[in-house]
């Protein structure tokens, strides 16, 4: 079964944007020439099936967040279509959704309902995750209080506890320490092994090599190559070590 | 195939929002909407000593500010006139403060909307819910207030509910169009609220309708707000269910705010994460 399926899809911005009806008026009055357009993605066709683990690698700004969130069904695409099926978790970033001034409990159901899940069922959970994120002794003070790495953590806890089908992970691999870090991996590993359908996003080829099966490079919005893990990684290798003693 | 419930979504570009599906949506994600509600009610008063009974002390507050400046200049006109007063605004500060607030409350979602996968209306529609608790809990104050005055309670206040929803329905069509429009130009919030002052005394709350001279009143009724005001006020101050006349201004008033606020908003939601 396809989970993803995109046809053809651009996504594309307005270079200069208009932010209020000042401006409005005035570019309207000056006869000002509209501005082009900025294609974070064009023109892509892929498919994803059921239980595949994907990497989405590229320079930065190449389109994987992009990529990652069209497919999502989070941005809607400019041109083409976008079609997922099944239950897809939502895009996994961070620190998203997180409520500086509730507590770290408050916030694991608060964030959890951001992925679709009740009370009761995050209820069922919540020691499982306080425990993963080793943060259990700050958990009813504010987030505000946390460091970076403790709100990382208890993110990441929460955003793998939920079983979801599909799971979308955009740069949550260099997350916390490397105790932390190897834990995570394994945890993404488990989704891999029980049949969920992954797509990282990440700079980190290393950990993406063990836990996927296939890879899409992307850069300029377009997909440079598309297949066995290994050979688009290499492949991705050569092309930036070349271009970094091109400029050096 | 897994247990789960098969749901396929089809994106495709230029396509408005569909009602359907959006409903659908919002039914799936009643989890965040409560959690929304409950950080809304929450999250304002966690750094206060008082906590959430400033809800509860503001219209208190206002009632004496008004009461005490007012209320010699309109008592002949209405007795009572705290409750007079406070029976409309607190109709009307709901409708002013939901929009404001459902502006914001986008604006300050923004980065969450472009991040994770929510019904882009659940943020206008859980403003417009937390918005009735506390209307609710600005009634508690009303009647205690109602007590202590010795103003009559009607038993026509179990028309209120009625009258809530109008009012709650009118504010969402509202706010989805203005948080709509908020998204592609920043000005509207603040063009808005610097609106909403004047718009509140072009409205019957502070004084009573019969100080306009009759030659001008139907261009005050021409205000839709009116009735919005006047079916919360007629069970609570007057003591009357509002007349057929006023009820069906209202309905349609209502009706045709959450229309035209949802056509607005379907078309701009797709364009709405470039500029968010």
């Amino acid at each position: 079964m396809n989970v993803i399926e995109l046809q053809n899809v651009s996504v594309r911005y307005r270079e200069t944007k208009v932010r209020s009806l000042k401006e409005m008026v005035i570019r309207s009055l000056t006869a000002h020439p509209r501005s082009g357009w900025f294609y974070a993605l064009r023109d892509v066709s892929l498919t994803i099936h059921h239980g595949e683990a994907v990497a989405i690698i590229g320079p930065n700004g190449a389109g994987k967040s992009t990529l990652l969130r069209v497919a999502a069904g989070i941005i809607p695409p400019s041109a083409g279509v976008a079609i997922s099926r099944g239950p897809v978790a939502p895009v996994l970033e961070l620190g998203t959704g997180f409520e500086s001034e509730l507590s770290g409990r408050e916030n694991i159901f608060f964030n959890g309902a951001l992925l679709g899940c009740s009370r009761d069922y995050m209820r069922k959970r919540v020691d499982d995750i306080i425990d993963f994120s080793g943060i259990e002794a700050f958990i009813d003070a504010p987030i505000r209080t946390y460091s970076t790495g403790m709100v990382a953590r208890l993110a990441f806890a929460v955003a793998t506890a939920i079983d979801a089908e599909t799971i979308l992970l955009d740069e949550i691999l260099a997350v916390g320490d490397a105790s932390f870090r190897t834990r995570c991996n394994e945890r993404i590993a488990r989704f891999v092994r029980n049949g969920a359908t992954v797509i990282v996003v990440s700079h980190e080829l290393e950990p993406l090599e063990s836990l996927c099966s296939r890879a899409i490079w992307v850069a300029g919005g377009s997909v440079v190559a598309d297949g066995a893990v290994v050979d688009v990684i290499s492949r991705y290798r050569d092309r930036s070590q070349s271009s970094a003693a091109l400029s050096a | 195939m897994s247990s789960t419930i098969f749901v396929e979504r089809r994106y495709v570009a230029g396509h408005p929002l569909q009602l359907r599906e959006e409903a659908r949506e919002i039914g799936r994600s009643a989890a965040l909407l409560f959690e929304l509600v409950h950080r809304d009610l929450t999250v304002r008063y966690k750094r206060s000593v008082l906590g959430f009974l400033w809800t509860m002390l503001h219209p208190l507050l206002l009632m004496l500010i008004f009461a005490v400046v007012f209320s010699s200049v309109f008592r002949g006109r209405s007795p009572h006139y705290e409750t007079y007063f406070l029976s409309a605004y607190i109709a009307w500060n709901f409708f002013a403060q939901t929009t404001v607030n459902a502006m914001t409350s986008v604006a300050w979602n923004g980065p969450l909307m472009k991040r994770v996968r929510v019904p882009q209306s659940i943020f206008t529609l859980s403003t417009v819910i937390s918005g009735l608790v506390n209307v609710g809990l600005s009634l508690i104050v009303l009647f205690a207030i109602m007590f202590a005055t010795g103003t009559p309670l009607h038993a026509t206040l179990w028309f209120l509910p009625v009258s809530l929803l109008l009012v709650g329905i009118f504010s969402f069509g509202a706010s989805l169009a203005l948080t709509a429009i908020s998204i592609f130009f920043g000005d509207v919030r603040e063009m808005v609220q610097a609106g909403m002052p004047a718009l509140m005394y072009l409205t019957p709350i502070i004084y009573p309708i019969s100080i306009v001279p009759d030659r001008y009143r139907w261009i005050i009724r021409l205000n839709p707000l009116v009735y919005i005001v006047e079916i919360v006020r007629d069970p609570i101050y007057y003591g009357i269910i509002p007349s057929h006349l006023t009820l069906i201004v209202a309905t349609v008033v209502s009706l045709g705010s959450l229309t035209i606020g949802w056509m607005i908003f379907r078309h701009m939601a797709p364009r709405f994460h470039a500029h968010l």
